[in-house]
């Protein structure tokens, strides 16, 4: 029963539109790509573009590269590294301004202030203060995933329905009480949405961090993904910038799949029947 | 009708005289001004500057005394003959913004011409969004700075990579903020207007497109948002002037208070758009901004 | 915000005839209507073989407990979706039978919904125009004048330019009303529209029906499970079985129209309350125990 729905699933309608439309997006942009060799005049745009089927082979060639794959490593370190940065630091602010009206007037005016500049633009100025380079593209990274998450866990933290306080401290709980067993689980959600956004952000913020910085002063493999197709494009191979493009794509995916996952498993009460 | 009905029901009628929206909002300044809430905003101002002025230029801690310091930057943007070339005087400030602000423009209109209609569409036809949103979610993942080397390679000259970045980065939101917000438009409306006597045509006219204009106007604010993102990023990478190559050369020149400038501008103007669009969104949505301003 | 009726009002309407007979139009024939589910592979059966035959001008109560299908059943009349086999005639014409297993959406059958369906980006005067506005047959100016008359009928007068998120809910759905009679429908559809309301103003909105009623003469199929409103309002109550649905009872309510709220204080209408409770009770309990969710 149960396979019989997932195989209806994957056959349904609406799969096959969707595979449609992918292929027909890819067979555009073969002939786009190609249309030169055969139309005899280039497509605009998409004429100098490398065709789909010479972005495969170049991945398949890279698939043994450990270069390659030492792109990916380092550019999830830093996406990590930032990530986790901008969640240890922003979710207790966001709770505390929740909670803290004095704090919340003294410091929610500046954070709003400061959140217009986008973090990119706080690149120079991280390189000349951090001593390195990965912990300047660090502080970028943490920006940027920073300001998402303390605006959604400032949100909800505000918009909890009051009765569950008031129903909380009407059976004898602490303001300890209340704040570990209403105020964080009601919160949850929303951090949960925060992260996802975020971490959409950290991968946009790394990529461009490695681009612009020259992905961590050595350059080569160590430079991550985002060196990689900026590297790829100095080097004329630029196959391999849509390869880049792509396994950024992926990366970015599965890291806020997984994110979303752990989302729910640490909010099983949202579950729909 | 042969029945004389009771009188107007003017309990319900009346609210009282209209506030104008400048007497609300001189109302609402004043109520402002008696709350702890300025001061404590002067408060955090003043922590962080204080903080930026004694690091740097006092107490010179460590790793801050490579930093431009808090007089060094203000007097320079604000000085009449800027050591670095670079203030509220000098014409070329003005064309880093205005050319900024030129690509701002193009690519979110462009992105909200495109990008409104196509969500609405794919909102509201299921047979459209089956072979559309596939694709729109495949492309999606990759972030919008990976598109740099491919947007350089496509278009010719650097004005138009700039842009076709910090569209794609536009469009992506307000497309999506679009589609959602027909699909939170509750069923009843559509049914009712069908009721109604609506055709086809019309319940997308009165009633789709009234019904997401809030989340549109989500979207919107998110995309001159990320818009601004992009464009940092884009005339960092690439292009002519503008406040993100301003940044990067003035990184690169070794002047660095203009850095700090160019930041400070972007945050400005930064917020000065937003909030534009969130006025042509309040002028659009009466009557969400009449609901609201009853909640309050 | 008060939307009481004058005492007056109550009294000019004994100078109309109030007898169903006086309407002509709207009767509704439900015939054998089955209504099977399928979201996942397993069948629901919401409706089961259900008949229901309502003459033209009355009120008919559909009462039942929260989810026993009532909604499936107005919205098959309405439109909104099809039905598994059966048929639905209005006026003797074929509204959804075995060949067309959906009917159209039209403007003689309205529905007034649960939570109200005023658009909130119209003002109160727009919505009311909107049904002939979309027909296109009369001028703009002819329709708002119109409008405006049918709104200040109903004591509406000086709310055309609020939103409808602007006034009181209780309001809001005599706007609803008065917009669905613009279209001169034949039946109104109304899906519990009350359910939100407290009692105090439920007890107003229901006055004001049965005076809209008077004046307007059209076939009311009202679903609701709140047993005093059913009473109170209707001619008939047609009391429903839990999931799937189906006619268990049918009680004549023979209290004279025109009522007025004194009417709930008398003898018969506790009678007849005594009559429907019993049953009504065992269903609620039924479709409690299957643990349905409401709505």
């Amino acid at each position: 029963m149960k396979q019989g729905t997932f195989v209806s699933k994957l056959f349904s309608r609406a799969t096959l539109r969707g595979i449609f439309a992918i292929a027909l997006f890819i067979v555009i942009w073969e002939a786009g790509a190609r249309s030169e060799q055969w139309f005899g005049f280039r497509m605009p745009f998409l004429g100098l573009v490398p065709p789909p089927t010479d972005v495969a082979v170049s991945w398949a060639g890279l698939l043994g590269d450990a270069g390659y794959w030492q792109s990916w490593y380092m550019s999830f370190l830093r996406v990590f590294g930032g990530f986790l940065a901008a969640m240890l630091i922003g979710i207790p602010l966001g709770l505390f301004m929740a909670v803290n009206k004095t704090f919340y007037g003294i410091y929610f005016p500046t954070f709003e202030i400061m959140r217009p500049i986008p973090p990119l633009a706080w690149v120079p100025a991280s390189i000349i203060f951090w001593p390195t380079q990965e912990l300047s593209i660090a502080f970028v990274t943490f920006l940027g995933a920073f300001y998402t998450i303390v605006i959604n866990v400032l949100g909800g933290a505000r918009s909890i329905n009051k009765q569950f306080l008031q129903a909380a401290q009407s059976m004898g709980a602490s303001q300890w009480d209340i704040f570990r067993r209403i105020v964080l689980p009601a919160t949850l959600p929303s951090i949960v949405v925060g992260s996802a956004v975020g971490m959409g952000i950290t991968w946009e913020v790394v990529v461009a961090a490695e681009m612009i910085s020259g992905g961590g002063g050595s350059g080569g493999a160590s430079g991550g993904l985002g060196f990689f197709i900026w590297s790829s494009y100095v080097g004329g191979s630029y196959e391999q910038i849509v390869v880049g493009m792509i396994s950024i794509g992926i990366a970015g995916y599965f890291s806020s799949e997984i994110l979303r996952q752990l989302g729910g498993l640490l909010t099983p009460w949202l579950k729909t029947r | 009708m042969s029945i004389v009905l009771d009188k107007p029901d003017t309990a319900g009628g009346e609210r009282g005289p209209e506030l104008s929206s400048l007497g609300l909002t001189m109302y609402r300044f004043s109520a402002w001004l008696k709350s702890p809430r300025p001061y404590l905003m002067l408060i955090g101002f003043a922590i962080v500057l204080g903080f930026w002025y004694l690091a740097v230029e006092v107490l010179q801690l460590p790793r801050f005394e490579s930093m431009p310091g808090l007089t060094e930057v203000f007097r320079e943007w604000f000085s009449k003959d800027p050591i670095y070339g670079l203030s509220i005087y000098t014409p070329e400030y003005y064309t880093h913004i205005g050319i900024s602000l030129r690509r701002i423009a193009y690519a979110f209109l462009l992105a909200t011409v495109l990008g409104v209609p196509l969500g609405l569409f794919l909102g509201w036809s299921k047979t459209f969004r089956e072979f559309v949103f596939p694709l729109f979610e495949v492309l999606r993942p990759i972030p919008i700075l990976a598109w740099v080397p491919l947007a350089i390679i496509m278009f010719s000259g650097s004005e138009s990579p700039v842009i076709f970045l910090t569209f794609l980065a536009s469009f992506f939101a307000t497309t999506l903020n679009t589609m959602l917000g027909v699909e939170s438009i509750d069923e009843s409306y559509s049914r009712a207007a069908s009721c109604l006597g609506a055709s086809r045509w019309q319940v997308f006219k009165h009633v789709v497109i009234p019904g997401a204009m809030p989340y549109i106007f989500t979207g919107l604010q998110i995309s001159i948002g990320v818009a601004w993102f992009s464009l940092v990023a884009g005339e960092m990478v690439s292009g002519q002037f503008g406040l993100g190559y301003l940044i990067n050369t003035s990184y690169m020149m070794i002047e660095y208070p203009k850095i700090i400038i160019g930041m400070i501008t972007l945050g400005i103007v930064g917020f000065a758009t937003s909030a534009m669009v969130r006025a042509a969104g309040d002028y659009m949505m009466q009557w969400r901004v009449r609901e609201l301003a009853l909640v309050d | 915000m008060s939307a009481e009726m004058n005492q007056d009002t109550i009294a000019d309407v004994t100078k109309v005839d109030v007898t169903k007979a006086a309407v002509t139009k709207g009767a509704i024939k439900i015939d054998d209507v089955v209504k099977i589910y399928d979201p996942n592979g397993a069948a629901v059966m919401a409706v089961d073989h259900c008949s229901i035959d309502i003459p033209a001008g009355e009120i008919c109560m559909i009462v039942g407990p929260s989810g026993c299908g009532k909604t499936t059943l107005l919205n098959a009349i309405a439109g909104f979706h099809d039905i598994t086999s059966g048929s639905i005639h209005l006026d003797g014409e074929l509204l959804c039978g075995p060949e067309k297993p959906q009917a159209e959406p039209g403007s003689d059958r309205i529905v007034v919904f649960q939570n109200g369906a005023l658009f909130p980006w119209k003002t109160n005067l727009e919505n009311v125009a909107f049904g002939p506005m979309m027909a296109g047959k009369l001028g703009k100016k002819e329709i708002y004048d119109k409008a405006r008359a049918m709104m200040a009928d109903a004591g509406l007068s000086g709310t055309e330019n609020n939103y409808p998120g602007e006034v009181s809910s209780g309001l809001r759905r005599r706007v609803e009303i008065v917009r669905a009679l613009m279209n001169d429908p034949k039946v109104l559809l109304f899906d519990e529209p009350y359910r939100a309301l407290d009692s105090l103003t439920k007890s107003v909105m229901h006055e004001a029906l049965l005076e809209i009623y008077y004046r307007n003469k059209v076939t009311i199929f009202f679903i609701t499970h709140d047993l005093e409103e059913a009473i109170f309002l209707g001619h008939r109550l047609i009391i429903m079985s839990s999931r799937p649905c189906k006619p268990k009872k049918i009680v004549e309510v023979d209290i004279p129209h025109p009522r007025d709220y004194s009417v709930l204080t008398s003898q018969r209408f506790r009678e007849i309350m005594g009559e429907a409770k019993g049953v009504v009770h065992e269903e609620a309990q039924k479709a409690f125990a299957a643990g349905e969710r409401e709505g």
